[in-house]
């Protein structure tokens, strides 16, 4: 008899341990109590962190109705991946750092909450002072779905010690002389390369896969990866057949750019010159080796900017959307807005000068800051961009492969691309 | 004591009336107890397995958009995109490929280590050890690993280069990508089942070669007479693991060629993983999930129905 009340004991504990394992996850959490916030970002880098940390608790001070403020970094490379995969599964941050070549996705999805409120109605804001143009990318039917915390202009590092070695003028040379184009920057790569044994040029990111990095280099032809519209591909525009000629014959003939299966860090000093974004110059050690940061060579089509970005929306169905916001306005505000500028150049036009972005850029001289920084965040062109970028970005770069072979046809490599991603164009 | 107790329970199971009897007799408490026994794996399965396999389905009958929030019901749509999917038949066909290639490869030189370590010579315990070794290495690594060594300059071209070959940049051609991808992954698994054969090796009896060799049978026609006969249930238990585990490659093509070059590598585990995450059509990627279940299924049980006709004995 005791030995039957004890089984019994035990399957009633078994069977609450079911219902529980039946009833946990999923469930949302409760909207009472101070607030825990999480965001998502993908930069680990500890000086980011930091400031981030300090403005979250300057924030909390005054707020008692947030307890936490949890900045989560995730991978980079799969960084969209993860945070859709978390909101499937019930997770979802409530604020979250978005991609551009993703925005179009997030914000005409409906995850995202509109901010034009928050951020109007919030003391000292000065709304009206964030650049137009850098807003674009992230309204839908006149609302803001996410704040443009970094602008990011692309630019070209030079390792001056190593194009002087090569006995080339350097880029800040050709520049006074008013002959910074393509060709010569492929030339003086080559060179370069030859010289050393090194790399040229490195288009960074791009190693033959992540080909919308491959704008910075097309836009001077005035190449588009697909038109305003989004609905007509552009990889076979004779603009296009030109651009991606000129880079096959830099990579395969002139050997100015590494070939496919190559690595080449321009920061560990492997390469010449490399086409990244502004906020990389804090990979540069000091007392490394002589370098430089110039703006995009003249294309065909004379000057060009290409910008990256990044936007910070709050998830519309956090439990805690509304204190998400509130923060985010503060994140953003005019004073938290100059503090990240040193790490994300912010969208903000009084903030767009050398003079301000000297003081957190230590690093660059206030002409670099001028000619890179704010003439590309005026004029820059943002990298390609769609909705259901993800699955277009997979089949443009199936479709690229077999351009990357010495002897290639662009043209009908470039035809095949079209052929591939206009069903998807114009769904 | 048990028998006893459940010959009394059924005895007077009969519809006789008589004095209620107590809930837990001996033979519900057996039964309990067996329960509580099985009750941590079952849990397992149940969580783990079936309910993800039958929520799998579920998925599959249904539009899933994360980001939107929406899960509408769109029946057996998905499974008619299956038959739309331009691109199933090059992944089905490099699936094929590489599943042929590792079970061959793997299989072949498995064997062949298995046999030649088996041998009674110096030397060949540090031979096993090495062979073995890349089995505990963490995956993600050792392909890493490769992939440097892979790489158009990397180490297996530079060995190359000093004999005097030129050597393909094997991740971005359509046919070495594919090859580079097969050795890999036969290298970091052929010491499991070369471990496996020579177990199997060491039990087929010595006298069995001993009388074929007074009988005058050559070293091949002992091998494939004694040996491959007596060692079959190993092959088939082998074949079985390494077909199942071919069909769920993932880390070393995410690794060293995300699909590529074009679809060459574009297995159906990395397209299913693609559709799902990466592009987020849940519901596609589910059915993608029911088909490899099907594929697996239908294989296993070939492989199963096949042992009757080449498998020698079972123990």
């Amino acid at each position: 008899m005791r030995a039957g009340k004890a089984l019994r004991g035990v399957a009633v504990a078994l069977t609450g341990a079911l219902a529980l394992t039946a009833c946990g996850g999923g469930g949302e959490a409760a909207d009472s109590g101070p607030a825990k916030l999480r965001m998502t970002v993908w930069s680990a880098n500890e000086a980011h962190l930091k400031l981030f940390n300090e403005i979250a608790d300057e924030y909390r001070k005054s707020h008692p109705d947030v307890a936490e403020i949890k900045f989560d970094p995730l991978p980079f490379d799969t960084y969209t991946t993860t945070l859709t995969t978390q909101i499937a599964g019930g997770n979802a941050p409530d604020l979250a750092w978005v991609f551009e070549n993703s925005a179009p996705d997030f914000v005409a999805s409906g995850a995202l909450l509109p901010l034009d409120d928050t951020l109007k109605k919030a003391e000292g804001y000065q709304y009206e002072d964030i650049s137009p143009a850098t807003l674009k990318l992230w309204q839908n039917d006149g609302k803001l779905y996410a704040y443009p915390f970094s602008t990011s202009p692309f630019g070209v590092f030079v390792n001056t010690d190593m194009v002087k070695k090569a006995g080339q003028k350097t880029p800040a040379e050709l520049i006074a002389a008013g002959q910074w184009t393509w060709d010569n920057a492929l030339t003086t790569a080559a060179a370069t390369a030859a010289n050393s044994g090194k790399a040229g040029l490195v288009i960074r990111d791009f190693d033959y896969k992540g080909w919308d990095n491959l704008s910075t280099f097309w836009t001077g032809w005035g190449a588009q990866a697909w038109s305003e519209d989004g609905k007509t591909c552009g990889f076979n525009s004779p603009e296009m057949v030109e651009a991606m000629t000129a880079l096959h014959e830099a990579t395969f003939t002139q050997k100015a750019l590494p070939g496919p299966g190559t690595t080449a860090d321009f920061f560990a000093g492997d390469s010449a010159m490399t086409i990244t974004q502004i906020s990389r110059a804090s990979l540069l050690k000091d007392g490394g080796f002589g370098w430089d940061l110039v703006p995009l060579p003249a294309g065909p089509k004379g000057d060009y900017a290409v910008v990256g970005q990044a936007g910070l929306g709050v998830m519309k169905k956090s439990p805690h959307a509304k204190q998400a916001a509130d923060f985010l306005a503060f994140f953003t505000n005019p004073t938290n807005s100059a503090k990240l500028a040193q790490f994300f150049p912010a969208p903000r036009q009084s903030q767009l000068t050398a003079e301000t972005l000297a003081k957190t850029n230590p690093k660059l001289k206030p002409e670099q800051l001028q000619k890179v920084v704010i003439d590309g965040i005026t004029n820059g062109v943002v990298k390609p961009n769609h909705s259901g970028q993800a699955e277009l970005s997979q089949q443009v770069r199936a479709g690229l492969d077999p351009l990357w072979q010495p002897n290639a046809d662009v043209k009908a490599v470039l035809d095949g691309v079209c052929a591939k991603i206009q069903p998807l164009l114009a769904k | 004591m048990t028998q006893t107790d459940t010959r009394v329970g059924s005895a007077s199971a009969g519809p006789a009336p008589g004095p209620a009897r107590p809930f837990w007799t001996s033979r519900r408490r057996d039964q309990l107890t067996g329960f509580v026994f099985i009750a941590p794996q079952l849990l397992g399965s149940v969580v783990f397995v079936i309910l993800p396999l039958i929520l799998v389905f579920w998925y599959s009958l249904h539009e899933w958009n994360v980001l939107a929030g929406t899960f509408d019901f769109v029946g057996t749509e998905n499974y008619q995109g299956l038959a739309d999917d331009p691109n199933l038949g090059a992944v089905l066909r490099a699936t094929g490929l590489f599943s042929i290639g590792l079970v061959v490869f793997n299989l072949g030189l498995a064997l062949l280590l298995a046999v030649l370590l088996n041998q009674r010579l110096r030397g060949t315990i540090v031979f096993r050890t090495l062979f073995f070794s890349p089995v505990v290495v963490s995956l993600v690594a050792w392909t890493i690993v490769w992939g440097f060594l892979l790489q158009d300059n990397g180490g297996i071209n530079g060995l190359l280069d000093t004999i005097g070959v030129d050597g393909p940049n094997w991740l971005r051609g359509e046919g070495t990508a594919m090859v580079s991808v097969i050795v890999v992954q036969v290298f970091k698994n052929v010491g499991l089942n070369m471990v496996l054969f020579l177990a199997a090796l060491q039990g087929v009896p010595a006298d069995l070669y001993e009388a074929a060799e007074v009988d005058g049978a050559s070293r091949m026609r002992q091998f494939w007479r004694i040996t491959v006969p007596l060692i079959s249930p190993t092959i088939l238990l082998t074949s079985i693991i390494t077909v199942v585990g071919s069909l769920q490659v993932f880390a070393q093509i995410a690794v060293l060629t995300q699909g590529g070059p074009g679809t060459s590598t574009t297995v159906l585990v990395y397209y299913l993983y693609q559709q799902a995450f990466q592009f987020h059509h849940f519901g596609y990627g589910a059915t993608l999930s029911i088909l490899l279940f099907v594929i697996v299924l239908a294989l296993t049980v070939l492989q199963w129905q096949m042992r009757k006709r080449w498998v020698f004995h079972e123990s």
